[in-house]
């Protein structure tokens, strides 16, 4: 068994899985902003809703990947719905109006999600085991989950494809243009209304995987909501913009938000990790006020 | 419609259904049910009334209620938020012939606000299994009753548990418990009787506190794995339970050295964390089962009869479900017991439950004859003491059910009952109560 | 035809300077003082008092808090539940440990509490902006309650971290009764919106929109950024802090620290931007809006779907009742963005020329 060195690794490497998961659901709130500016407020509800409705379909005998495809078409649809209903008679408006609406949306769809399937915890099995590899422990004496490690592949292909798709499609152009501008963006002819269809939808998909490996953890139920607080000071040492900030943000909070509550925490009688993370970014944002990776604007009076 | 057509017609339809529902009827013992059925709770709110609930029904299909006094209920959602649960109190605080009988707040928060509310209405409180530790002592707090075990006391029972694992208890001089807990009022309520101990016995406690809502313990666990201690103390609530038991897999610490409070300890709180529960162990008042006479006059009585609460029948006999039948049960004997000093066949009041609750008296003949033997320990409630059982049995899952592995474990009341007295007698110097005279 | 200013000339400064410079806007919040102050008292039964206008009072008072620093300052806050937690347990402090000190100046020294408070965590707005700074308070938020859980003074070393709010009198008369109690967070809330509708129009009102529309605009002439920034961290946190300690002293009587959670911040937030961010009128509608709705769809709600005859259980109506209640957060802000106070302002708009509308 290793020794403190040892140890100060297993927290430091725990601690960057666990922002992984965190980076997760940060990077569904980052999709949405990017494209309409609005903050999502409405994304742990819908992480909920997409692992709810996935672990019920399985649980009354849906093959897994077809439950798969079918929560994702859900998804899509919940997305158009939004965009239809939610968004489209708030263009223009005011960003805290729409933040407000996202406040709606999550209301309706807990409402939702519990009427259709009930409100009993469900456990839910991927596959893939959460316990420590033994070959890893023996060599070094650190107790890494293959879990985390599984679900670090997960984000990263996530990551890469969402980076590719923003920088080198057309689609991925026009959500920047409409990011930018909705005005602008409509007057040059970009279909907003379908780009918000899309990027809802895109964002939907994220809330899925999340809420798979989020659910697999904590089990699928309503608390699954609360792991939007989480990715809060993601969001905000990150960026609102950024996926590469959404990553490392995650990478940040969650390393020094554990070896803060390891190693600070006895010293203090405990539990920083729920102030910890806000004080870290409060501590970058004093000297990047507009986040980590976050675009600068200039004021013009 | 404008809007202000809309709110118009709400507030006339909601004026007709407060002046409907104020018509009351005579032969009938109102309780408000005020629980939880959305929310991250839900699952407990909705077992527990259910359980409750269909236990008044049973007295009512088959015996016709309590004397004849039929048993009716109303259901007001608190969705698990003070303010929402002084709402549903206070609205239901006066319905039926004599008002509200008892009140379950089924919430520690809401026992808190409705502390002083309950007792000025003269309406008592139940807080089966949670709430107030301190208001077991009966001379401070006429008006609440944290009947059968409070939290104290199941502690103490627990570590008598941990002393019989270990071989007795001098065996627990030099071991490592630690306490890991919810970082809320629930969560501490703990830690000075846990401390107590450690002196008394000679182990060591370590407190570690789990941020709300605990759905991430990744640091905590790392700390238990470096303090390697014997045994873990499990103070949960709602996701960080499975949450604890994912985690203890992860670093692998052994989960039949986990030992969870009752509110860590039903189907809802295992299940998610699926094969890493097998082993847990968790302390319970009330037992899982379908197999007790209650329960299967319920069966028969109401579900038969296709009035029955829960949607999904495979939950009767859950864990939440049976405490919910045991507080059914205590509360219609508490009538039952009022109506002999105030007249059988007669609605009582809310002071005159008071008195029933505190000279209720379920002795092991009475458990046979209400088909609840096993289901729950006899109770004896006296002016002193509101708690009035105090044991626990422990039960662990096997990764489809609970099983039952001791026998009652009664509590160490040498430890409990000054500690009670000490924190009542500070509350009645800050509000000024003279404590009442038990003779 | 009834609500019109033409023909009240204002002759003098004073007259010119009041608060509600119409005729019929006096006479309206002279009806609404009247009837909360002395009709309601009279005629409202305890279930109206203490269920639902006294905590109605005291959240439209923090939303008001609120409002100033975000509507009016333009600095969003996620910490107001935080703010008003210092308010209480720091009036339980001086209660217990100021020896006879009259309940209002406990009050009032809470609220500046809850304001030094404020002022510490305001301190990066003079850097951070937006979305941005709402991490500054966000930090208020869980570290405040993490504080007062690990220090066990200021609970006075209950092992729980609950506290009880004292009995109190006011000029020797007991406040216990759901009456006592509306009437006096009644009073405290008027005197205190008198205050900010007063403070909305004053030079430090004026520098506080200065400031909310753009902040170097305002430097630029001559508005001192980080005093009035600060001075609405104060303002504000004194209110919410209030706020706090009437939620613990004439409403609840106990609380935990847990009480006021990022939550109780959310709900708040919800009220003012419901309401209508930047007004006055708007912080009670939103209170009103977020405290009565869920109430009134639970009464409305289960008599629909009994007079439609279709039985469903009551955890599916409960969960209607959130879907109804998400969907007309929705439906009011496609219908009026800005607010519950845009559409009253459109309403007397419309009144003016009623009824002979051109």
């Amino acid at each position: 068994m290793g020794g403190p060195v040892s140890f100060f690794f297993e927290v430091l490497f725990s601690g960057l899985l666990a922002g992984v998961m965190y980076s997760l659901v940060a990077l569904g709130f980052v999709l949405i902003y990017k494209a309409s500016g609005v903050f999502n407020f409405a994304q742990g509800a819908m992480v909920f809703f997409a692992a709810l409705t996935f672990v019920s379909l399985v649980e009354r005998g849906v093959n897994f990947w077809l439950a798969m495809a079918i929560t994702l078409a859900v998804m899509i649809v919940l997305g158009v719905l939004t965009e239809r209903v939610v968004l489209r008679p708030l263009i223009n408006q005011p960003q805290i109006t729409l933040f407000m609406a996202t406040i709606g949306l999550a209301f309706f769809l807990e409402g939702l999600s519990q009427g259709i399937w009930g409100s009993q915890p469900h456990g839910l099995d991927i596959g893939i085991r959460d316990e420590p590899m033994e070959w890893l422990a023996e060599r070094t004496g650190m107790f890494l989950s293959q879990f985390d490690l599984f679900a670090a592949a997960i984000a990263a292909v996530l990551v890469t494809v969402l980076a590719l798709f923003f920088q080198r499609t057309r689609i991925g152009r026009a959500l920047r243009a409409v990011a930018d501008d909705h005005q602008a963006a409509l007057a040059v002819g970009i279909p907003l209304k379908q780009i918000w269809a899309i990027v809802w939808a895109v964002a939907g998909f994220v809330a899925l995987v999340a809420g798979l490996l989020w659910g697999a953890r904590t089990g699928v139920q309503f608390a699954l909501t609360f792991v939007a607080l989480k990715a809060l000071p993601v969001l905000i040492l990150g960026g609102f913009e950024s996926i590469a900030g959404a990553i490392v943000g995650g990478l940040i909070i969650g390393a020094s938000e554990k070896l803060a509550e390891v190693y600070l925490g006895p010293y203090v009688g405990g539990g920083i990790e729920s102030w910890f993370p806000y004080v870290l970014a409060l501590a970058f944002l004093l000297i990047r006020p507009e986040g980590l990776f976050g675009e600068k604007h200039i004021d013009r009076v | 419609m404008k809007p202000s057509k809309y709110l118009a017609a709400g507030v006339a339809l909601a004026a007709a259904v407060l002046a409907g529902g104020a018509l009351a009827q005579a032969k009938e013992q109102f309780i408000p049910a005020n629980g939880y059925w959305v929310g991250p709770y839900a699952p407990g709110g909705s077992g527990f009334f259910g359980g409750m609930l269909d236990y008044f029904q049973l007295l009512n299909e088959r015996d016709g209620g309590i004397n004849g006094v039929k048993l009716t209920w109303e259901k007001c959602e608190t969705e698990y938020n003070n303010a929402r649960g002084v709402e549903c109190y206070e609205r239901l605080k006066a319905k039926g012939s004599t008002g509200a009988t008892v009140i379950h707040p089924l919430s520690t928060g809401i026992t808190y606000s409705l502390l002083e509310k309950a007792p000025a209405d003269k309406i008592p409180l139940i807080s089966m299994g949670y709430g107030r530790t301190d208001a077991a002592d009966g001379r401070v707090f006429p008006y609440v009753f944290p009947l059968i075990t409070t939290y104290w006391s199941q502690n103490t029972a627990k570590i008598k548990f941990i002393g019989m694992r270990e071989g007795g208890m001098d065996k627990l001089k030099g071991k490592k418990i630690v306490n890991l807990y919810h970082d809320s009022a629930y969560g501490k309520e703990t830690i000075p009787v846990l401390d107590a101990q450690a002196k008394k016995y000679g182990f060591t406690v370590t407190h570690i506190p789990v941020p709300h809502p605990g759905n991430e313990q990744q640091s905590q666990w790392l700390q238990i794995r470096q303090i390697r201690p014997d045994w873990v103390i499990l103070r949960g609530w709602g996701v960080m339970n499975p949450t604890a038991i994912k985690a203890a897999q992860r670093v692998g610490f052994p989960r039949n050295k986990m030992l969870g409070v009752w509110w860590s300890g039903a189907e809802e709180d295992v299940i998610p964390a699926g094969d890493a529960a097998k082993g847990y162990i968790a302390a319970g008042f009330n037992l899982p089962g379908t197999s007790f006479p209650v329960v299967q006059a319920i069966m028969k009585n109401v579900y038969g009869k296709g009035k029955g609460e829960m949607e999904d029948r495979s939950r009767i006999g859950s864990i939440y479900y049976t405490r919910g039948l045991v507080a059914g049960i205590v509360t219609a004997e508490a009538i039952r017991t009022a109506q002999e000093k105030y007249g059988k066949g007669k609605p009582i009041t809310g002071e005159q439950m008071r008195w029933g609750i505190e000279n209720l008296n379920i002795d092991e003949k009475r458990l046979k004859e209400l088909g609840a033997v096993g289901l729950m320990q006899p109770l004896k409630v006296t002016c002193m003491d509101h708690e009035g059982g105090g044991a626990v049995k422990f039960l662990q899952w096997d990764g489809a059910k609970w099983n039952v592995i001791t026998d009652w474990i009664a509590s160490d009341q040498s430890i409990v009952r000054p500690m009670i007295e000490e924190s009542a007698a500070k509350y009645a110097k800050e509000k000024g109560i003279t404590p009442r005279d038990c003779k | 035809m009834l609500y019109r200013e033409a023909g009240q000339f204002r002759a003098t400064y004073a007259e010119d300077q009041q608060i509600f410079p119409l005729r019929q806007d006096r006479i309206g919040i002279a009806a609404v003082l009247v009837l909360a102050f002395v009709v309601i008292p009279l005629a409202g039964n305890q279930y109206w008092l203490s269920a639902i206008l006294t905590p109605f009072l005291i959240f439209a008072l923090a939303a008001l808090g609120l409002n100033i620093l975000t509507g009016y300052a333009g600095q969003l806050s996620l910490g107001t539940a935080a703010f008003m937690a210092v308010g209480a347990f720091a009036t339980y402090n001086f209660v217990l440990r100021v020896p006879g000190i009259p309940i209002l100046a406990a009050f009032a020294l809470a609220g500046i509490c809850a304001a030094l408070v404020g002022i510490a965590f305001g301190l990066p707005s003079l850097r951070i902006k937006g979305f941005y700074l709402a991490v500054a308070t966000l930090a208020a938020q869980f570290f405040v309650l993490w504080a007062i859980q690990r220090i066990g003074w200021i609970t006075n070393y209950s092992a729980s971290g609950v506290i009880t709010a004292q009995n109190y009198s006011i000029l020797g008369i007991p406040i216990e009764t759901p009456v006592s109690k509306y009437v006096l967070t009644l009073s405290i809330v008027t005197v205190l919106a008198l205050l900010a509708k007063n403070l909305a129009r004053s030079e430090t009102g004026r520098a506080f929109m200065a400031v909310r529309d753009m902040d170097v605009a305002a430097s630029v002439i001559g508005i001192p950024l980080m005093r009035t920034k600060l001075l609405a961290f104060a303002i504000s946190s004194f209110y919410c802090g209030v706020a706090g300690a009437l939620y613990a002293y004439t409403y609840l009587g106990t609380v935990e620290p847990e009480a006021f959670n990022l939550d109780l911040s959310f709900r708040i937030l919800f009220m003012i931007i419901i309401g209508g961010v930047g007004s006055v009128l708007g912080s009670f509608l939103g209170a009103a809006f977020i405290v009565l709705l869920p109430i009134v769809l639970n009464y409305v709600v289960p008599p629909i779907s009994e007079a439609t005859g279709i039985e469903i259980s009551h955890a599916i109506i409960s969960n209607l009742e959130l879907m109804v209640f998400g969907g007309l957060i929705i439906f009011f802000l496609i219908v009026e963005p800005h607010g519950l106070a845009r559409l009253w302002q459109i309403g007397k708009e419309k009144l003016r020329l009623w009824p002979f509308p051109h």
